[in-house]
């Protein structure tokens, strides 16, 4: 069961949008309001409108069950790693041994009122990127097995 | 200061009727739609009371993913509620 194709060509112009807004959510988390999960939920809100407007058979390609198990398990290990990688480097476990480095995500905070920089923070936007792409992946894969646990119920 | 209040009076007025009318439909896919703008008046309700963050996840959370949720299910069940 598929929606009209308004509905259809609506969702897969809006789909690249919610991407990108998902994504700069991410990026930006340690600067403005926003994180690893409210962007990662504005990604998979993106998803939803896709599984939503198209049948389970088309949306098959674009969105992958497998695709999505490999995202999570990234993002899982990614946000795991980067708090270990502080042990390596005589810190605690999420010790932010990336801040004042001079290397990326390094540049020290401006003091007073300023635009904000992206290269602030050290560890934080690791730990940001690592959390929006777990939820990206979680939340469309709750979405895909309920869509195709109906799918295989109405089928026979 | 007064625009702010009655901004606010006017989203928790519709937060009353999209509430009411989640519950008085029938069609259960016009009350999916009813809570959706039921979460963005919320949204909106906590960017006035200036947490922009949690009115980012309201918004994904509520007014996106949960309506996905809702749709799919009804998609997998029936659309109107039975009489009893």
């Amino acid at each position: 069961m598929k929606m009209t194709k308004i509905v259809r060509t609506t969702a897969d112009v809006f789909y690249p949008f919610c991407l990108v807004f998902g994504l700069y959510v991410v990026m930006h988390g340690h600067l403005t309001p926003g994180g690893g999960f409210q962007g990662g939920a504005v990604m998979a809100t993106g998803a939803a409108l896709l599984l939503v407007a198209h049948a389970y058979e088309d949306i098959t390609g674009r969105l992958r069950k497998t695709a999505m198990k490999i995202l999570e398990a990234i993002g899982l290990m990614m946000f795991l790693f980067a708090g270990l990688s502080g042990l390596l480097f005589e810190r605690p476990f999420m010790g932010n041994w990336m801040a004042f480095t001079g290397k990326w995500f390094s540049h020290p905070v401006a003091h007073g009122p300023n635009p904000g920089d992206l290269n602030t923070a050290g560890l934080l936007p690791l730990l940001n990127i690592g959390v929006g792409i777990e939820v990206l992946g979680g939340l469309t894969i709750i979405l895909l097995y309920m869509l195709s646990g109906i799918h295989a119920e109405k089928k026979p | 200061m007064t625009p702010f209040l009655l901004l606010q009076a006017l989203i928790l007025l519709g937060l009353i009727i999209t509430g009411a009318l989640v519950v008085a439909f029938k069609d259960l896919l016009a009350a999916a739609i009813a809570f959706a703008a039921f979460s963005l008046l919320l949204a909106i309700e906590f960017y006035i009371l200036q947490a922009p963050d949690v009115a980012i996840a309201e918004a994904g959370i509520g007014a996106g993913l949960t309506t996905a949720i809702f749709i799919i299910a009804i998609r997998g069940t029936k659309r109107f509620e039975e009489k009893e």
